[in-house]
């Protein structure tokens, strides 16, 4: 018994895994600390280039580690940032994540690739389409963490919606989570025939519109792209709070947490449990990984110096939605284990700075869990295939076929 | 003394969903799969060609209310697509065809900028508009464009796009705010992707319409047209290059590449016989009859392929439905058009067809063709052209090795790529001129 149909959790599934964990890294141009760019001596322009990306991410993939995931907004500024005055000392400008991903799926071999696509503001159809082609161009790589975009920064600069509170966005998201499995299940794996004898490319009567109509939003046709690699991508979310807790429960396959602490962790593990219990439908269980800050350097003094100067640069002390462990890889190793011990499948590291603390993850971090047989290791060639979520068949196939597959 | 000869201008046009595409031939392909675009990407940049260039998918083609099942179907996300070519190519142009009726300026300016960024300066933007419900069934707002305002959201797309690529200084650390009040548009916005490369990623305009070529003088740098014959594509060049003045621009600040379709054999002999083979492939009998079927409105499957036209009427909807007498005069009035030219050369069902929509451009032997490419550019008929091939991935493999050698030998083809150039040198565009943006 591998899975539990509408959990989270089960006592089946800790007592088989042990606690080894998946190792996913947010990349979010210069770092997550906001001083990070400034100390690095490079200018904005640096975070626009494809090389430095490509460089940290190549490393990631050869170190082991399951997945990137890649910040995005559609807003210059931060939301900690008064969007009427931006903060100069901040980084502002990037890139648009999916097309990132997409440039880096044909210089990376295995790990997956996971960009963060806003809800509130794109056509669902385009960001179905964009994922499928990133799920393509990496032969089965790709996933998308969807995130909602209210801030009046970002709906000043497409001026098309009005204030919109927590609920109605996360209610929309959700309606876009349902819309992309559908488009991504529109095309059955076998649509395709190139059949001369009666001069059909496709069978029609594989491909499917997917007539959905929601609250937000409607779409009539299938998808214009065929079924991709993993047939339906990986879904991913952040979540502090009981809305997006269950935004994940119904919709994603995995979702990132942020716990402080041990503790934290098991009493959200539960929280999900209990939505999940309620709403989930998949018959695959919610990953669940833990977000934690991370600066890394060789002395537990180096560490402290390190994030004293990065405070002091910006102004204030360092403060984050995510635990911050500043300190050796050894003290890292330590927190992700007590971690790991809460039956999480994962944990996502935001480097503090980039690229000094994705090296420092990859040739002194990645070793020592590997070597303290904390980080699990698989052989899979996709990302669904290394998260352990089976290909899914099309919705849409007939039912005899789906069950010839399943066997 | 001579002067030096004009340069040609070659694209090319990715053979994907078009009934130009032949997919029952054994070299056909996948249409979708990375190699077959990384396939082709790389053998336009072998040809040293300016650019890729991709159409776009907004919705699946249907026939009689069910998907087309007789030609290629499917395809890639453009921009995602050309994202991923751009970490496997190194010179050739990366040109994407998008839509400004499903996409909002914002977004897809901050895509364009960075598909730029991505490809060290390689990136350009296909405008196209498209107003139908058809293809707005899929998206947020539907059919929500009335034709006659396609246009004028084109413009206002392309003019607001151009703000906000302009609002980063190249070494400023933020942009400047950006208010633009228009009839389609209304924003209040700080664009987040600093300038790239090439400024404004090059703007190509494929549309034939009098709204069309005036937007394409506006704002275009490409023209994609459609004028493959040599008079007409010499009134299309004088047309739309006369309108430049009035926008205080130059001749070779707008390059035409009409689309066209290519032929090489040994010999004259050898090329015309290729082109009635690939012409059959084109359109097998079933496709034959579907398009009768579509100007017909209604199932001809009883019809012999290789007999008369129907002598049927077409079926143009209930008599009460809204435009019904234009449309029902409009569909009789191209079949009687078909009628005419069926009559007066004896010609099939699947013989008219392949001479409406699968005449090849220029057939012959490789020196044939590089003569009559480079007599369309030097006497101004166009600046170049955009190859269209029949296979996917091999469409480009024999034009790149048999005819861009004897373009170079006469002196009016590039021998390499520079080092470093963005698609706007490779077009031979001048820079981009910043419209002064007040804060």
């Amino acid at each position: 018994m591998t899975h539990r149909l509408g959990g989270v959790r089960s006592g089946a599934d800790s007592g088989v895994m042990s606690d080894r964990i998946h190792l996913a890294v947010a990349l979010e141009r210069a770092g997550w600390h906001p001083a990070a760019w400034r100390e690095s001596g490079l200018s904005p322009r640096a975070f626009t280039a494809p090389r430095p990306w490509a460089d940290q991410v190549r490393l990631l993939d050869r170190a082991g580690v399951t997945l990137a995931t890649i910040e995005d907004a559609l807003a210059l500024t931060d939301r900690s940032e008064d969007a009427a005055d931006p903060d100069p000392r901040r980084l502002h400008g990037r890139l648009d994540a999916v097309l990132l991903a997409s440039a880096l799926a044909p210089l990376t071999q295995r790990i997956g690739l996971v960009p963060t696509v806003t809800t509130t503001h794109t056509e669902p159809f385009h960001v179905a389409t964009g994922i499928q082609t990133l799920d393509f161009a990496s032969t089965g790589r790709a996933g998308v963490r969807l995130v909602v975009g209210g801030s009046p920064a970002e709906r000043a600069n497409f001026g098309r919606r009005g204030e919109i509170d927590l609920e109605t966005g996360f209610r929309e998201a959700g309606e876009v989570a349902d819309a992309l499995g559908r488009l991504w299940d529109s095309w059955q794996d076998d649509a395709i025939i190139r059949d001369a004898a009666t001069g059909r490319f496709v069978d029609a009567d594989r491909i499917h519109n997917v007539d959905v109509a929601g609250e937000f939003f409607s779409i009539t046709g299938a998808s214009i792209v065929p079924r991709s690699p993993q047939g339906r991508p990986i879904i991913s979310v952040l979540a502090h709070q009981t809305v997006p807790y269950r935004l994940a429960a119904e919709h994603a396959d995995a979702v990132f947490i942020t716990p402080h602490d041990a503790d934290a962790a098991t009493g959200i593990l539960a929280e999900l449990d209990q939505a999940a219990a309620e709403l989930r439908r998949s018959p695959e269980r919610l990953r669940v990984f833990a977000d934690v800050v991370v600066l890394i350097e060789e002395t537990p003094a180096a560490a402290r110096d390190a994030l004293a100067r990065l405070d002091d640069l910006a102004g204030s002390e360092f403060r984050s939605d995510a635990r911050l462990i500043a300190g050796t890889p050894p003290e890292v190793a330590d927190h992700l284990r007590a971690l790991a011990e809460t039956g999480i499948d994962g944990v996502r590291l935001r480097p503090a700075r980039q690229p000094a603390d994705v090296v420092a993850i990859a040739e002194r971090l990645t070793p020592l869990l590997r070597a303290t047989r904390l980080l699990r290791d698989d052989d899979a060639a996709t990302l669904r295939g290394r998260l352990g979520l089976a290909r899914p068949e099309s919705r849409y196939a007939p039912t005899q076929t789906r069950e010839k597959v399943a066997r | 003394m001579s002067r030096s000869p004009r340069q040609i201008h070659l694209a090319a046009h990715f053979p994907g969903v078009n009934s130009t595409t032949v997919w029952t031939d054994a070299a056909s392909g996948s249409q979708i799969d990375i190699a077959a675009f990384e396939y082709f990407a790389r053998t336009a940049e072998r040809g040293l060609f300016d650019y890729v260039f991709l159409a776009e998918g907004l919705r699946l083609r249907e026939h009689k209310g069910r998907v087309h099942e007789l030609d290629v179907l499917g395809r890639p996300n453009t921009l995602a697509i050309l994202a991923a070519l751009t970490a496997v190519t190194d010179h050739v142009g990366l040109i994407g065809t998008l839509s400004t009726t499903f996409n909002e300026p914002y977004e897809l300016a901050r895509q364009l900028a960075t598909l730029d960024h991505l490809s060290g300066g390689r990136a350009g933007w296909n405008a196209v508009t498209s107003s139908d419900a058809f293809h707005g069934a899929n998206f947020r707002r539907g059919g929500y464009l009335a034709h006659a305002d396609r246009y004028e959201r084109a413009k206002e797309f392309a003019a607001l796009s151009k703000k906000l690529w302009d609002s980063w200084d190249d070494d400023e650390a933020l942009p400047r705010r950006i208010r633009h009040q228009g009839a389609q548009f209304d924003v209040d916005a700080l664009f987040d992707v600093p300038r790239s490369p090439q400024g404004r990623p090059v703007i190509v305009q494929a549309g034939d319409s009098a709204d069309g070529r005036d937007f394409g003088a506006e704002h275009a740098e490409v023209i994609f047209s459609l004028h493959q014959d040599f008079a007409a594509a010499r009134t299309f060049y004088d047309d739309v290059k006369g309108r430049l003045a009035a926008w205080g621009r130059e001749e070779d600040s707008l390059k035409i590449l009409p689309g066209a379709t290519f032929v090489i054999g040994d010999t004259a002999a050898e090329a015309h016989e290729r082109s009635r083979e690939i012409a059959l492939q084109q359109v097998r009998p079933e496709q034959a009859l579907t398009y009768l079927e579509q100007v017909w409105g209604r199932d001809l499957s009883g019809y012999d392929p290789d007999g008369p036209l129907p002598d049927i009427e077409p079926d143009t909807g209930a008599e009460t439905a809204h435009g019904w007498a234009t449309r029902h005069a409009a569909v009789q009035a191209r079949i009687a058009a078909l009628r005419e030219l069926s009559d007066a050369e004896g010609l099939s069902i699947r013989e008219l067809v392949i001479r409406l929509s699968a005449k090849h451009t220029f057939v012959g032997t490789p020196e044939f063709i590089a003569g009559e490419i480079d007599r369309y550019v030097q006497e101004r008929a166009t600046d170049g052209f955009t190859v269209v091939g029949h296979l996917t991935p091999h469409g480009l493999d024999e034009f790149a090795s048999r005819v861009v050698p004897l373009l170079q030998e006469r002196g009016s083809y590039r021998e390499s790529y520079d080092e470093g150039a963005t698609l706007r040198d490779l077009l031979g565009l001048p820079a981009v001129v910043r419209t002064s943006v007040p804060t």
